[in-house]
């Protein structure tokens, strides 16, 4: 299975990634090569395996509707690259 | 002092033969005498020495645990209140960290000195610390070469006594790989032992922070603060964390030790390969018995993680999208490419790779074919395990195929590099234990053991490796230099 250029383009939008014109064919080339390794998988025969998510298999832990954060805007703010009167900045979405 | 073992320091601090504070000084000079090796990305100098001061009040009252005032050092990966945390990230060159990773808590009620923030593979993703934002770091046993990853500035920085012991973190093989190219030894835990709180995180399913030390008993006084239920991981497993040491001096007779087949047939390098039989016949002496088994489904280990690893890691990373911390482009035109620079600017090339991979498994049509796929081979992987650990009580191998690599050598070719992690990603999809011990050198550079044992079973782990370490002196060899 190999990738082309555009298809590298168009998952590289898909995950909001910048990724520079001269990376594009070596991004490719990794990727197929990639694919590649994954295909080996179709050897083993996986019907009615349970697909595996989680090491423990657990169900999430489940604690009393009560709140225990605390507020630290201002801490968590402080570390933020644009905000004004508590919001986070970012550039105009809507006209 | 920088060569007394652990517990010869806590008694050198008990008996007040030298304070925390002149040990932290100690390590803080040998680590400017070293930045050649950069194995810190931050020195946290005055940190370490308040640390140090208020480690000296704790022993003077009596109050003292065997970790207070020992100088040790946080992998950037884990979360420091109001210390620079990077994860080996431009993106996060510039963060800060608001809270304490649970690890870190833990080890600092515990009175241990922090020394500073470890150099790492960028995002954990790396195999030889080449990928980290601040630079490769060398291997002390022989500078031209890597030290492993992505825990590569610790494996350094204990082998080369510029820590104690240090805190590392392990998806595919990330404390064992290295602790084994820089001679040292390292505990993955089972998945859910140790808090991943403030451990910013790679591959959820995966991650886990564990001990890198020089000797397994290190490791059981390390582990032994760093283990236990955690309420803010969801993933922390609720079960009681048993005495590390209690067991450490059990006699082995009667242990069956498992070898796969499959982990010693083509690509071990023979020199590694002999080097291991010596070791593996050491336990015979001790009183194993040795037995091949065979674990057909590891051969799929390494597709089945490089869909499983960068998938999660698509969506982990996704939080860094240069809003609310760390870095972010300048003079963005819209919010599209406020994300896109910012991430294009801030994460390195095989963290790029890897976004890249996840998202095209995880996307629509493809879902199926690689990520559900991959994670049916999870469990015929992981059912590998249990049927051998039904047979045996631990498997033994190989951590890596060769010693330490050149710097350079293998970054060009990311496949080659995903290879050399052959022996150690399956442990991880399993999520069972492992350490990696030293076990001999070839050529001057030093060859790992990998001992795997089945879910909560440290306490097993670290009998047997502190067995061995006792009759052998491997874990007691210092890099020329570094006397």
């Amino acid at each position: 299975m190999s990738l082309t250029a555009d298809d590298v383009n168009k998952i590289a939008h898909l995950a909001r990634l910048g990724i520079d014109k001269q990376d594009v064919e070596s991004y490719a080339k990794d990727l197929s090569g990639m694919l590649d390794l994954m295909t080996r998988m179709s050897e083993l025969n996986t019907d009615n395996v349970e697909p595996m998510a989680h090491p423990m298999d657990q169900a999430q832990r489940l604690r009393p509707d009560v709140v225990t954060e605390q507020n630290n805007r201002e801490k968590f703010q402080a570390i933020a690259p644009q905000v004004e009167a508590g919001l986070y900045l970012v550039p105009k979405v809507i006209e | 002092m920088h060569t007394k073992t652990l517990l010869e320091l806590v008694q050198g601090l008990r008996s007040g033969e030298f304070s925390s504070v002149e040990l932290t000084q100690a390590f803080l000079n040998r680590i400017m005498q070293h930045q050649h090796l950069n194995a810190y990305i931050t020195v946290t100098e005055e940190i370490a020495l308040e640390n140090a001061k208020a480690a000296d009040i704790r022993l003077s009252n009596g109050k003292a645990e065997l970790l207070t005032g020992i100088p040790i050092a946080q992998k950037d990966i884990f979360c420091t209140l109001d210390v620079k945390t990077t994860c080996g990230s431009k993106m996060l060159d510039n963060f800060t960290a608001p809270y304490n990773a649970t690890v870190v808590e833990k080890l600092n009620q515990a009175g241990a000195v922090m020394l500073g923030k470890l150099n790492m593979d960028e995002f954990a993703m790396g195999s030889s610390n080449e990928t980290s934002y601040y630079g490769v770091v060398k291997n002390p046993w022989n500078t031209n070469t890597v030290p492993g990853g992505s825990s590569g500035g610790s494996a350094a920085a204990v082998a080369a006594r510029l820590a104690v012991c240090a805190t590392g973190t392990d998806t595919g093989g990330s404390i064992r790989q290295p602790a084994a190219l820089c001679g040292i030894t390292g505990l993955k835990p089972t998945y859910g032992r140790v808090s991943r709180y403030g451990m910013i995180a790679y591959a959820s399913s995966l991650d886990q922070g564990g001990p890198m030390t020089h000797s397994a008993e290190e490791a059981a006084v390390m582990l032994q603060t760093m283990a236990g239920f955690d309420e803010k991981d969801s993933t922390s497993v609720d079960c009681p964390v048993p005495d590390y040491r209690a067991g450490l001096n059990n006699s082995l007779a009667g242990l069956k030790i498992g070898l796969p087949k499959e982990f010693f047939g083509e690509g071990l390098n023979s020199e590694v390969a002999s080097t291991l039989e010596i070791a593996i016949n050491e336990y015979s002496k001790l009183g194993a018995e040795i037995k091949e088994i065979s674990m057909p489904n590891l051969k799929l280990a390494i597709p089945a993680y490089y869909v499983i690893a960068p998938a999660e890691c698509s969506a982990n990373l996704s939080r860094f999208d240069g809003v609310r911390y760390g870095y972010r482009c300048e003079n963005p035109v819209d919010l599209t490419d406020l994300y896109t620079r910012s991430r294009g600017e801030g994460f390195g090339k095989e963290v790029k790779r890897r976004i890249l991979m996840g998202t095209y498994a995880l996307s629509a049509g493809y879902y199926d074919a690689y990520y559900i796929k991959a994670q049916k081979v999870r469990r015929l992987i992981s059912e590998d395990f249990k049927n051998a650990l039904g047979e045996v009580d631990v498997i033994m191998g190989p951590v890596t195929p060769t010693t330490a690599f050149g710097i350079g050598e293998k970054i060009g070719n990311p496949i080659e590099m995903y290879l050399s992690d052959i022996y150690t990603i399956a442990i991880n999809l399993a999520g069972v234990p492992a350490m990696s011990i030293p076990a001999g050198f070839v050529a001057g550079m030093p060859v790992g053991l990998q001992i795997i044992g089945n879910y909560f079973a440290e306490d097993r782990l670290l009998n047997i490796a502190h067995q061995y370490q006792q009759v052998t002196d491997w874990h007691q060899h210092t890099p020329k230099g570094f006397e």
